[in-house]
């Protein structure tokens, strides 16, 4: 009877003490969201991310965490459904008060947890190149914006080296990004003096199987005498199919070359890249780059994922450099309050992996240079031309009239993510 | 051999510098030339190389298109390397002598871009039209074709008179004629040459045609190149209409494919399967990992890969599908929205769980040889190999099934039990084994048709929602429990799609069709071929 008495006062003490060092672990660490799928379909895309995350907090915590202070990760699964993208985040904001969020891949999932986040005032780095059209005071965009790839890689395939393109099919999956990105190219395009009837236009919808037709039509629509290329916006899990299609028709690169925005390293990995070889990408970052700094990411990476086969991509080093340019903002700011952090983020710098140094803007897009690449036979991508220097991203595209008027800037005298005026009258000198 | 070929290239050498000939070393040159940053500079060393009329041009320009050309970075020397294991052997192109390995950190690739591709395709055909093997002599003829510089006019009509096959030929001379359309000084030999272009009816045709019928300088050329242009028009049009009859027929085997399966359960036991999508995905992995065994294993193996993934994927799908209809199903009898809820459950676990196993990225499923490329019927009518095959598997499950289900002891009990359950219970026929082997027999079809769509599709634990949708409307639209309906209705609703895809486009033309078979199944509920009999009624 005492023994079993004893024994229960002991695991009392246990659970109790255990209670409190929790209590005290918890107050202690700065939490860090982590809000990306993990089941569902973007899961294929987003998983990557929320490793790469894992790793750069380990390695944070090895060297001996932030302000003294240990990371701690908050991961949630938005399981691809973009209103749970919204509830996941209000959960981890008010919830778990994290400190800040790295999540989302979609622009769909992006906008759903937008209001949350202004709503909250907390910090969402959004990691992924989009559709450019927007600038939240809550959002640091560490992806490219419409000028920092499309219009780069559209400017090569027009160049001497690059083919002379004279007649453009532009191809996207059905939704926001693709159609948004499309409409600045056919601005963009047209400025260029190239004429309404060089440019085709098709949507499919998201997983689309069957590219028999489409890559006949673009076939023919080549076929009439000037140079073509295809600007493919296809996303996710249409890619393969699309591919394998233009393998097996024998669509070459050297006849007509495909310049994809959604298609890296990790994609390519479901594929025979044999045939494709020559067709292309426009990214920020290629796995294939040969500097000090690459290597030894991808050496962490393999490390840390246990697995010599698995690739790096852009999003990936777009959050590597958000997340090290965060970190360098709280001990710059001495504490993760949000408003403290944001202005401590303006003009923060981080080396690029691909060499260069990449810088936070004022409107919330970072400065990174530009790379067009080559597929290659083992799935990489190799550089074949670059931007000299970085490319400031920029939220408004100048090609859309309407957008062409806006600024965003989160400083004084605008404070303001779309104005035409500074909302601050700028004091006399 | 290798003499023949020596004096063939140096033949060739003669033709292609008739009035420059380059001091000895300009190859050595021009090749160090390759090691340059800029392209314009790589441009001229492989044009300087290609009319070097060196013996070694050619072994060097085919390393350089495969990206086997590097730069030792020790000594800049242009080497060849080709990759085993982890390092590359190297050779010396000037003296073709093996010098030895290195890892891939000592070498620099010499990168080209596909306007160089372009080049050294032109200038490695150049170099092969007198080849002895038909097939370096076909692919040269269609290089020579697409670059069409002057400089090949010589070479080609040699070629062409030495020709004895006659696809070649009919290529040297398509190749000639596109060069004299071009460049040719005189219009009325240019006329003559566009309409000898003119009877090839074919994309790349009709680009040339169209460049020349905007760009020429004389205006009867111009007129010339219209007509043919209009010719050749037409003759595309017409094969165009026999292509998408073809792509809307495979569209048809798959969905044939993807949605067979589902007859079995759906349409024989009424069972509402939403997990049939993930049983396709199950054989869609297998393929991956017999492949996976394969390519360590018994490499040779390789093109045979499918054939040995086929009842692989049978047994694995099979064996899971009775496994569910023990473990989950056979519960549910008679009560759909439960056996709907259930199985919905059952496909997010297995998603998860192939997510878990494998990880969420794409799997590479090699294609064999045998089913990549395609087979040109004309120019204008493109059929690839894989899609060929997969029509022919499809009809080929179905036939299989057809006989199963008719002259089978086992598929007599099948129907009987759909038929009148107590009936053929009291006949003595143990119903719950039919049960289990009829679901397993569905799910095993469901996971053949995995290793076929591992070839087109993804091979990524969503594979399967892809297909569910399209399944079901297939089998309600064709007439639930009818094998042949099921066969009809995955062709018309796949002909139908891909005539309306180029006018309406992916998106609405998906809308049309849903939108006409929800019509059509308020007309004839019972779809296309309903059966009939009292088992119905019931």
């Amino acid at each position: 009877m005492t023994n079993k008495l004893r024994a229960l006062l002991a695991a009392g003490t246990i659970a109790g003490t255990s209670l409190i060092t929790g209590f005290a672990q918890a107050a202690d660490t700065i939490k860090v969201g982590v809000l990306h799928s993990l089941s569902g379909t973007m899961a294929i895309s987003e998983t990557t991310l929320k490793d790469a995350m894992m790793m750069m907090i380990e390695d944070q915590n090895a060297k001996g965490g932030l302000l003294g202070k240990k990371l701690e990760a908050v991961v949630v699964d938005p399981a691809s459904n973009w209103p749970l993208f919204a509830e996941k985040a209000r959960e981890l904001i008010s919830k778990d008060k994290v400190d800040v969020v790295f999540g989302c891949w979609t622009s769909v999932s992006r906008k759903s947890v937008l209001p949350v986040f202004e709503e909250l005032n907390s910090l969402l780095f959004y990691p992924v190149q989009y559709e450019g059209e927007e600038s939240s005071r809550n959002v640091f965009y560490t992806g490219a914006a419409p000028n920092q790839q499309a219009i780069p890689a559209v400017d090569y395939l027009m160049s001497e080296e690059g083919g002379e393109a004279k007649r453009w099919v532009l191809l996207g999956t059905d939704y926001v990004y693709p159609r948004t990105t499309n409409k600045i190219l056919r601005a963009y395009l047209k400025a260029k003096g190239v004429a309404e009837a060089d440019i085709m236009e098709n949507y499919t919808p998201f997983g689309h199987s069957d590219w028999q037709t489409i890559v006949s039509d673009v076939k023919k629509f080549a076929s009439a005498g000037k140079k073509t290329a295809v600007v493919s916006t296809i996303n996710g899990d249409a890619n393969v199919p699309f591919y394998k299609e233009l393998a097996n028709q024998g669509v070459k690169a050297e006849d007509i070359p495909v310049v994809a925005f959604s298609v890296g390293e990790e994609e390519l990995a479901g594929l025979d890249t044999g045939p494709l070889v020559g067709h292309l990408a426009a990214w920020n970052y290629f796995m294939s780059v040969d500097t000090p700094e690459n290597d030894a990411f991808i050496a962490q990476w393999k490390a840390f994922i246990k697995d010599d086969k698995r690739v790096t991509n852009d999003p990936m080093e777009a959050h590597y450099i958000g997340f090290k340019m965060w970190a360098q903002a709280v001990e710059q700011a001495g504490t993760t309050d949000v408003d403290a952090v944001r202005q401590a983020m303006y003009g923060q710098e981080v080396k690029n992996l691909t060499g260069g140094v990449a810088v936070m803007n004022t409107n919330h897009h970072l400065s990174k240079p530009v790379m067009v690449g080559e597929i290659q036979p083992d799935g990489q991508l190799e550089t074949v031309w670059e931007t000299e220097g970085v490319v400031k991203g920029d939220a408004w595209s100048d090609y859309i009239p309407e957008s062409a008027k806006l600024t965003a800037d989160w400083t004084y005298p605008w404070v303001c993510g779309n104005c035409e005026k500074p909302k601050f009258a700028v004091m006399a000198e | 051999m290798v003499f023949r070929m020596l004096s063939v290239l140096l033949l060739m050498g003669g033709f292609l510098i008739p009035t420059v000939a380059f001091a000895a070393g300009s190859f050595e040159d021009a090749l160090a030339n390759l090691n340059s940053r800029k392209f314009k500079d790589k441009q001229q060393a492989i044009t300087r190389i290609a009319e070097s009329g060196d013996a070694r041009a050619l072994v060097t320009l085919e390393a350089l298109l495969a990206g086997q050309l590097f730069t030792r970075k020790s000594d800049k020397k242009v080497l060849i390397g080709e990759k085993s294991h982890e390092v590359y052997r190297l050779t010396d192109p000037l003296t073709g002598q093996e010098t030895g390995q290195a890892p891939s950190k000592e070498l620099k690739k010499i990168r080209i871009n596909n306007k160089l591709r372009g080049l050294l395709r032109g200038a490695i055909g150049g170099l092969t039209l007198l080849s002895p093997d038909p097939d370096k002599r076909l692919a040269a003829a269609d290089a020579v074709f697409k670059a069409r510089s002057a400089d090949m006019v010589p070479v080609l009509e040699k070629a062409l008179q030495r020709e004895e096959e006659s696809q070649i030929q009919e290529r040297l001379a398509r190749a000639l004629a596109a060069i004299q359309a071009s460049h040719n000084q005189d219009p009325a030999q240019k006329v003559i040459a566009i309409d000898q272009l003119s009877h090839y009816s074919e994309p790349d045709v009709r680009a040339l045609l169209g460049n020349i019928a905007q760009n020429d300088e004389s205006e009867i050329v111009r007129d010339a190149a219209q007509k043919a242009l209009e010719r050749v028009e037409q003759d595309l049009a017409r094969w165009a209409l026999l292509g998408n009859l073809f792509q809307g027929i495979s569209l048809g085997s798959v969905l044939l494919l993807a949605a067979v399966g589902l007859a079995i359960t759906f349409g024989v036991m009424g069972v509402i399967n939403m997990a049939h999508g993930e049983l396709v995905m199950l054989g869609a992995y297998t393929t991956f990992v017999v492949q996976d065994v394969i390519r360590s294993a018994a490499p040779e193996l390789f093109e045979y890969s499918l054939f040995i993934a086929i009842p692989a994927a049978f047994i694995v799908a099979g064996s899971v599908g009775m496994l569910i209809e023990r473990s989950v199903i056979r519960y549910l009898y008679g009560r759909p929205l439960e056996t709907l809820l259930a199985t919905w459950g059952l496909s997010l676990i297995l998603q998860q769980f192939m997510r878990t196993l494998f990880g969420p990225t794409n799997q590479e499923v090699g294609t064999p040889d045998w089913m990549s490329g395609f087979v040109e019927i004309t120019g204008g009518l493109v059929l690839t190999y894989n899609r060929i095959a997969i029509i022919v598997f499809s009809l080929f499950v179905v036939l299989l099934l057809a006989l199963i289900l008719r002259k089978t002891a086992f598929g007599l009990q099948m129907r009987a039990v759909t038929q009148n359950r107590p009936m053929a219970a009291s006949m003595g026929i143990r119903t719950g084994v039919v049960d289990m082997m009829t679901f397993g027999l569905g799910a095993g079809i469901a996971g053949m048709a995995g290793v076929a769509l591992s070839q087109i599709d993804n091979v990524s634990p969503n594979l399967g929602q892809t297909y569910i949708i399209d399944s079901f409307m297939v089998v309600v639209f064709g007439g639930v429990g009818n094998l042949w309906g099921t066969l009809v209705g995955a062709f018309s609703i796949g002909i139908v799609n891909k005539f309306l895809e180029p006018v309406s486009g992916a998106v609405l033309g998906k809308i049309i069709v849903l939108v006409a078979i929800i019509l059509f199944i308020q007309k004839r509920p019972r779809g296309l071929f309903a059966l009939k009999g009292r088992a119905v009624e019931s």
